[in-house]
C-alpha cells in the first residue's frame, strides 16, 4: 500500500506538469505573452504537488507504528497491563505483533489473538488512509496549481524559491547531523564524567579501563587517565606525518613540474590506486612485512624493538597518507597561474628556484589544506593501528616501542558484551570526545596560520 | 591613421644586436614561424605588428627561449645575440633568460612585496653582495621603471595590490633588475587604461638609452608612437620590415599597406 501511496505521488507530479505546461503554452499560442516560458509552468505544479505530499507521506510512515501501538494497548481489557514493568509491557506488544504477522508460538490468550485481529486491523486501515490522504491532497493541489496558470503568473519565481528551498534544507541537514553526533557524545561523555573524575581522566597517566565483574574481585579498580593514550596517537600521527609530507609534496612537484607527460600519466593514476587501497591491507601490509623488517633490523643493529611498534604502524599510515597531500598540493601548484610561473622563469630563474619561491608559496592554502586533511585522518585511522599497534597503554614517546592509540582503545572498549552504564563503556565516548575536540582544536590553528601567510595572487 | 606621429631617427647607424636567420617554430604540426630573417639594431625600439595569430608573439618568445617550456614546440634556424647562437648547446636557457628580460601582456607581479618583487632576480643570480647592495638595486630598478616615487613609502606592501598600470611597470622594474641587454615585451599595454600606456610608453622610451627594446603591440599607433623600427607579420611571414616611418608612410608590400589602412586584421 505504501507503494501505491507513492505511485499516486509520481503519477500526479507528471499529470500535474503535463497540464500545467500544455495550459501554459495554449495561453501562449493563443497569442499573449507569458511571463515564465511554459516549462517552469509544469516544474511549479510538479514541485507544488512533490514537496508538501511527500513530507506528509514521509510524517505518516513515521508515526503510523506509534501511534497503533498507543491504540492497541489502550483497547486491552481494562486491567490486563495494571501492575506490569515497562520490559513486561514490551513484550506483551510485540507477542501481539508477532500473532498478527502469523507467527504464533504456543496457546495465546484468547485476548491477545483478538487484540491481534485489530492490530491487522487498523494497519490496514492506516495504509488505506495513507493511499486516500496522498490521493486527495495530490489532487486538490493539483488543481490550485492548474488555476494558478496565467500569462502574468510569475512560474519561475515560484520554482526558484522552491528549489532555493530545498537546498537550505539540504545544507541544514549536515549541520544538524553534526550537531547530533557532538550532542550524542557529549551526552554519554557527561555519564562518564559522573563515574569518573574529569581531572583523573585529563591528567591521569595510567589507563588500564578494567571494571570489576564481581564487588569482592580483588585488583578491580581500573584507571582511565587519557594522556598514554593520545599520547600514543601523537607518536603515531608524527611519525605517519614525517613520512607521508616529504613524499607527498615532491612527489607532486616532480609530477606538476618536471616529469614529462607520459611519466606523469603513468604515476598519478598509480598514486590514486594508492588512495584507494582500503585500510585493512594497509594494516595487513603493517603487521606481515613492515613491522618484522624494522623488528630484524633492529636486532642486526641491536637495538631493542617491540614486536609491532608504533614506526610500522605510522610509517603505513604515512604511505596511505601520501596520496592525500600529493594530490592536494598537484590540484594547489596546477592552480597557479602560468603567468607567474612565465614571469620567474623570464627573470632567469631555475625551474626549482621557480618552484620554491614563487609557485609554492602561491599554493600554500591548498597544500596545507591537503596536509591538515592527512592530520585529521591519521588521529582517526582507525584499522591500521588496531592491526598493527598494541593494546597496552604505554606512555613513551620512543617510537620503537609499542604504543596504543585513542580509536584502538575506543574500539577494544566497544568490542564484546559491553553494559551502557559503566564506566568501561562510558569510557569510549569520553575518548571519541576528545579525539574529535583536538582535531577540531588543529583544525582551527591551522586556518589561522594559513591565513597570516598565504600569498595571494589575484 | 592621421595621427600617427612618427618618430624618426637614425638608427641604422646603431650595431645588430639580435639577428635571426632562417627561423622556422612548429607547435606540433602546426608551423607557426615561416623562414624568418630579421636583423634588430641594439639601443633600438623594434616593433613587431601584425593581425592575431599571425606569429609576432611566438618569435619574440623565441628570443629569450620562453618556447623551451611548451613541450610541442620547436625551434630552427639560428638565433644570435652578439654573433652568438642562443640555440646552440653550451648555452643555459636559464642565463639566456637573465640577458633578455621579459614583459607580458598581462601584469604578473609575484604575491611578494613590491621590494621582493625587484629584489628576486638579483638575489637569485647573486648581484647583490649586501643588503645595502639590494636597496640600492631596487630603489635604480624601480626609478628606471618610472614608478619610485609612487612606491617609496610602501615598498613593503605587496604588489598585487598596485593598480594594473603601477603593476606593469613594476613588471619592467622587476625585468630590468637583472640588468639585461634586450627587453622583450608582449603587448605591455594591452591591459592598460590610456594614462597607464602613455606612462608605459614613455618609459620604453627611456629604456632605450640603455637596453635592446622589441615589443609587440596590436595597435598601430603604438608602435608609431615607440619604434623606430617595425617588422610586419602575416600568417607566420615576417612580409616586411624596415624603419618606421618608411612602414607607415611608404610601405613596400601591398599586405603591409592594407593592414595598416585597416583591410585586413
Amino acid at each position: 500500500m505504501t507503494t501505491l501511496a507513492f505511485a499516486i505521488l509520481l503519477a500526479a507530479c507528471m499529470v500535474a506538469y503535463a497540464l500545467n505546461r500544455r495550459a501554459a503554452t495554449g495561453i501562449r499560442d493563443g497569442g499573449q505573452r507569458l511571463h515564465s516560458v511554459s516549462g517552469y509552468h509544469g516544474l511549479f505544479a510538479l514541485l507544488m504537488i512533490l514537496v508538501p505530499v511527500l513530507v506528509v507521506i514521509l510524517f505518516w510512515l513515521a508515526l503510523q507504528g506509534a501511534v497503533v501501538n498507543t491504540l492497541i494497548m489502550s483497547s486491552l481489557p481494562d486491567g490486563t497491563l495494571d501492575g506490569l514493568g515497562a520490559g513486561q509491557v514490551d513484550l506483551i506488544l510485540a507477542e501481539i505483533q508477532s500473532i498478527s504477522s502469523g507467527r504464533v508460538f504456543g496457546d495465546p490468550e484468547p485476548w491477545k489473538t483478538a487484540a491481534a485481529e485489530r492490530f491487522s486491523g487498523m494497519l490496514q486501515t492506516a495504509s488505506l488512509g495513507l493511499v486516500l490522504v496522498t490521493a486527495l491532497l495530490s489532487l486538490g493541489i493539483m488543481f490550485f496549481a492548474r488555476g494558478k496558470v496565467s500569462a502574468e503568473f510569475r512560474a519561475r519565481q515560484g520554482v526558484e524559491k522552491i528549489v532555493s528551498g530545498l537546498m537550505i534544507f539540504c545544507s541544514v541537514v549536515a549541520i544538524f547531523t553534526t550537531i547530533g553526533i557532538v550532542a550524542s557524545l557529549a551526552f554519554e561523555t557527561i555519564k562518564f564524567l559522573r563515574l569518573v573524575p574529569l581531572t583523573e581522566f585529563l591528567f591521569g597517566t595510567s589507563w588500564e579501563p578494567q571494571i570489576p565483574i564481581r564487588a569482592d574481585q580483588i585488583a578491580s579498580t581500573g584507571a582511565f587517565g587519557w594522556i598514554p593514550v593520545i599520547v600514543g596517537t601523537i607518536v603515531i600521527t608524527i611519525v605517519a606525518i614525517v613520512i607521508a609530507i616529504p613524499i607527498g609534496l615532491l612527489s607532486a612537484i616532480y609530477l606538476n613540474e618536471f616529469a614529462p607527460k607520459t611519466v606523469r600519466s603513468v604515476c598519478k593514476p598509480v598514486l590514486e590506486v594508492l588512495a584507494g587501497v582500503p585500510t585493512v591491507v594497509y594494516g595487513f601490509f603493517a603487521i606481515l612485512v613492515v613491522a618484522p623488517a624494522i623488528r630484524s633490523l633492529g636486532a642486526q643493529l641491536g637495538i631493542p624493538v617491540a614486536p609491532n611498534t608504533a614506526l610500522a604502524a605510522g610509517g603505513v599510515m604515512g604511505i596511505m597518507l601520501v596520496p592525500f597531500i600529493s594530490s592536494f598540493a598537484d590540484d594547489a601548484l596546477s592552480a597557479v597561474p602560468r603567468a607567474l610561473r612565465d614571469g620567474a622563469l623570464a627573470l632567469g630563474a631555475t625551474r626549482a628556484e621557480t618552484v620554491m619561491n614563487v609557485l609554492f608559496p602561491a599554493a600554500i592554502p591548498g597544500i596545507v589544506g591537503g596536509v591538515l586533511l592527512a592530520v585529521s585522518r591519521a588521529i582517526g585511522e582507525t584499522m591500521i593501528v588496531v592491526m598493527a599497534a598494541g593494546l597496552m597503554a604505554n606512555l613513551t614517546l620512543n617510537p620503537l616501542e609499542s604504543v596504543t592509540t585513542v580509536t584502538v582503545q575506543i574500539v577494544t572498549l566497544l568490542i564484546g558484551d559491553t553494559s551502557f552504564d559503566n564506566p568501561k563503556t562510558l569510557a569510549a565516548f569520553a575518548l571519541g570526545m576528545m579525539l574529535f575536540i583536538v582535531t577540531l582544536i588543529i583544525n582551527i590553528f591551522a586556518l589561522r596560520i594559513v591565513r597570516k601567510y598565504r600569498e595571494a595572487y589575484d | 591613421m592621421d595621427d600617427l606621429r612618427t618618430v624618426s631617427k637614425d638608427v641604422d647607424a646603431n650595431n645588430t644586436k639580435i639577428s635571426a636567420k632562417n627561423v622556422q617554430v612548429y607547435y606540433g604540426d602546426t608551423h607557426a614561424i615561416k623562414d624568418v630573417n630579421v636583423e634588430i639594431k641594439e639601443r633600438t625600439v623594434t616593433a613587431f605588428i601584425g593581425p592575431s595569430g599571425c606569429g609576432k608573439s611566438t618569435f619574440l618568445r623565441s628570443i629569450n627561449r620562453m618556447n623551451d617550456t611548451i613541450d610541442i614546440c620547436r625551434v630552427e634556424g639560428d638565433i644570435l645575440i652578439d654573433g652568438k647562437d642562443i640555440y646552440d648547446r653550451d648555452i643555459d636557457p636559464v642565463q639566456l633568460r637573465a640577458r633578455v628580460g621579459m614583459v607580458f601582456q598581462k601584469p604578473n607581479p609575484f604575491p611578494k612585496s613590491i621590494y621582493d618583487n625587484i629584489a628576486y632576480g638579483p638575489k637569485i643570480h647573486g648581484l647583490a653582495k649586501s643588503k645595502a647592495d639590494m636597496d640600492e638595486i631596487v630603489e635604480k630598478s624601480l626609478r628606471r621603471g618610472a614608478i619610485w616615487n609612487e612606491v617609496k613609502d610602501r615598498l613593503h606592501a605587496p604588489g598585487t595590490g598596485l593598480s594594473g598600470g603601477q603593476q606593469q611597470r613594476l613588471c619592467i622594474a622587476r625585468a630590468i633588475a637583472t640588468e639585461p641587454e634586450v627587453l622583450l615585451m608582449d603587448e605591455p599595454c594591452s591591459a592598460l587604461d590610456p594614462i597607464a600606456t602613455s606612462q608605459v610608453e614613455e618609459l620604453i622610451d627611456q629604456l632605450r638609452e640603455n637596453y635592446t627594446v622589441v615589443i609587440v603591440t596590436h595597435s598601430m599607433q603604438q608602435a608609431a608612437r615607440v619604434s623606430q623600427k617595425t617588422a610586419f607579420f602575416h600568417l607566420g611571414n615576417l612580409v616586411e620590415y624596415g624603419s618606421t616611418d618608411d612602414i607607415f608612410t611608404n610601405p613596400k608590400d601591398p599586405r603591409t599597406e592594407s593592414y595598416i589602412s585597416g583591410r585586413i586584421g
